[in-house]
């Protein structure tokens, strides 16, 4: 039996995105697959459940998990998986912050279910059948996990060793996670393995960020011509750079977009979207309410812009009204 | 159960609003320090927090106070034009103009949430506002957002439970 180190990819609520990221690797995989046994890794090779349980408790050294958890059987694989991993990353947005998906906090169950089974324009069902926990047929039950109240990052429901973020993380903060994890040279348990100073530090638009901003006005990027060269901030737009992690490498501002906050908060911040409104939102100029609601109003979605990628890790965690 | 118990009630059971206040040490901290002084009787439901300067107020303590079990959250500082630090209050303005609007589409009542510019010797200033804002609030009743997040997790203590009630079955399956 081979003695190579035993790695594990798994997926939870996710696009499939990180999972491409993986692949990204290019030849570098091959130096990977060459330095690892892979056990698990659904979106690519034909491993069951029940093979991973039969494995001794923290056999697999890592297991790097995408995706939130919304569902119990989410829930199930994380729980398994940690027993059996001496590390557990949360690997992209989703598992470190919630990501996209944990947007859906904004609305209860029964508004996504109504949504997605009766009222979205491209559903066609009459009866309004609804998925159930539990379907006998013939004498025989079909089951389907629980889809629960919220949406969750990883380290809500399992202990977490570290987070690799971004949506999705680069090729280059997974190969230098691995080649960490190979040499055992890792951080304290719980870092984020990604520079700990805000985007804007690395931006190569930096030096055109004003020190004094005081905006007049906030427009989004399908309203203008964005400047290639000049801070998105500088130009209205509203790059969350100031309150990110960096290392993602500038990727959206190279192509010429504000930064969505996907690698989440540098370690001092508490909040990310409560930051970063702190910050924008004293950006704009303008004395009396009047005046400031005007410029303001130029965001139209506080929550969907600030926590794009972190609602799950918003202190309030989503609308509160919405999960009784 | 475990809800009710993080909300505040006297000994009659009626509910008491927590209210976190935050104060600038320049003008509505010392009002409210001179409401005392002038021993005018105002609700005793809020706690207040001194800060240097209200543009002090990063939008994170809102947060946390609300999430921390606050049913309210004041905010007072000077006047325009007033600030000790010139723009302070003008930056908490702009800030509070887009927390509020956020907090809404979090599902936290407007009420919840209160700016006032208050100088140091509106003693009587401070007593309308903390009565108007309890009275504002214990209408609306008790936010519990602790009790509520404990509600929510409660589906995930379940599963938790089961897996480890499977655990131990294994183990004895083992034993025997
Ligand atoms: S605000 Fe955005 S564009 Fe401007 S320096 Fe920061 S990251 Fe770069
Ligand atoms: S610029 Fe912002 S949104 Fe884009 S990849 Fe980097 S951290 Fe993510
Ligand atoms: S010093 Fe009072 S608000 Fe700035």
């Amino acid at each position: 039996m081979s003695t190579k180190p035993k790695i594990a990819f798994y997926w939870c609520a996710s696009c499939g995105g990180c999972e491409e990221s993986v692949v990204d690797l290019a030849e570098d995989i091959l130096m990977v697959l060459d330095a690892v046994d892979i056990v698990l890794w659904p979106v690519a090779l034909d491993f069951k459940k029940k093979d991973v349980e039969a494995m001794p408790d923290k056999s697999i050294v890592a297991t790097l998990l995408n995706g939130a958890i919304r569902s119990s059987e989410q829930e199930e694989m994380a729980r398994l998986l940690r027993r059996k991993s001496q590390y557990l990353i949360a690997y992209g947005s989703c598992a470190h912050t919630g990501g996209i998906p944990a947007l859906a906090n904004q609305f209860s169950r029964e508004q996504i279910m109504k949504y997605v089974y009766e009222d979205a324009p491209t559903v066609a069902n009459e009866n309004k059948t609804r998925p159930v926990t539990e379907f006998k047929d013939n004498g025989r039950t079909a089951t389907l996990p629980e889809f629960r109240k919220v949406v969750r990052a990883l380290d809500q429901v399992v202990e977490v060793d570290y987070y690799i973020p971004g949506c999705p993380p680069t090729s280059k903060l997974l190969k230098e996670a691995v080649l960490a994890l190979l040499s055992g040279k890792l951080p304290p348990k719980g870092s984020v393995l990604a520079p700990d100073i805000a985007l804007c530090e690395q931006c190569p638009r930096v030096d055109s960020k004003p020190q004094d901003l005081s905006l007049t006005e906030f427009k989004r990027p399908h309203q203008v011509i964005i400047d290639p060269d000049k801070c998105l901030l500088a130009q209205g737009l509203a790059c969350m750079g100031p309150a990110t992690r960096g290392g993602c490498e500038a990727r959206c501002i190279t192509g010429n977009m504000p930064c969505t906050g996907c690698f989440g908060p540098t370690s001092r911040i508490r909040d990310h979207g409560a930051k970063i409104l702190s910050y924008m939102a004293s950006t704009a100029a303008g004395k009396d309410d009047k005046e400031i609601e005007k410029i303001l109003a130029g965001i139209p979605d506080p929550v969907g812009t600030f926590y794009r990628y972190g609602l799950a890790k918003c202190m309030l965690r989503g609308k509160v009204t919405s999960h009784e | 159960m475990e809800a009710k118990a993080n909300v505040q009630q006297t000994g009659n059971g009626k509910f008491e609003p927590r209210i976190v206040a935050f104060f600038c040490n320049w003008c509505t901290y010392t009002a409210a320090d001179l409401a005392g002084v002038s021993r005018m009787k105002y609700a005793p439901n809020v706690r207040i927090i001194r800060l240097m300067c209200s543009g002090r107020l990063d939008p994170q303590f809102v947060m946390d106070a609300f999430a921390k079990g606050a049913d309210g959250v004041l905010i007072g500082g000077c006047h325009p034009g007033d600030c000790h630090y010139v723009e302070g209050n003008y930056k908490t303005l702009r800030r509070m103009d887009l927390l509020k609007r956020m907090l809404k589409d979090l599902g936290i009542e407007e009420d919840r949430v209160r700016l006032e510019w208050i100088s140091a010797s509106e003693g009587d200033r401070v007593k309308f506002v903390v009565n108007d804002i309890v009275e504002k609030v214990r209408a609306l009743g008790p936010l519990n957002m602790p009790g509520k997040f404990k509600d929510w997790d409660r589906e995930i203590e379940e599963l938790n439970g089961k897996v480890h009630a499977q655990d131990n079955e294994e183990a004895t399956a083992h034993v025997h």
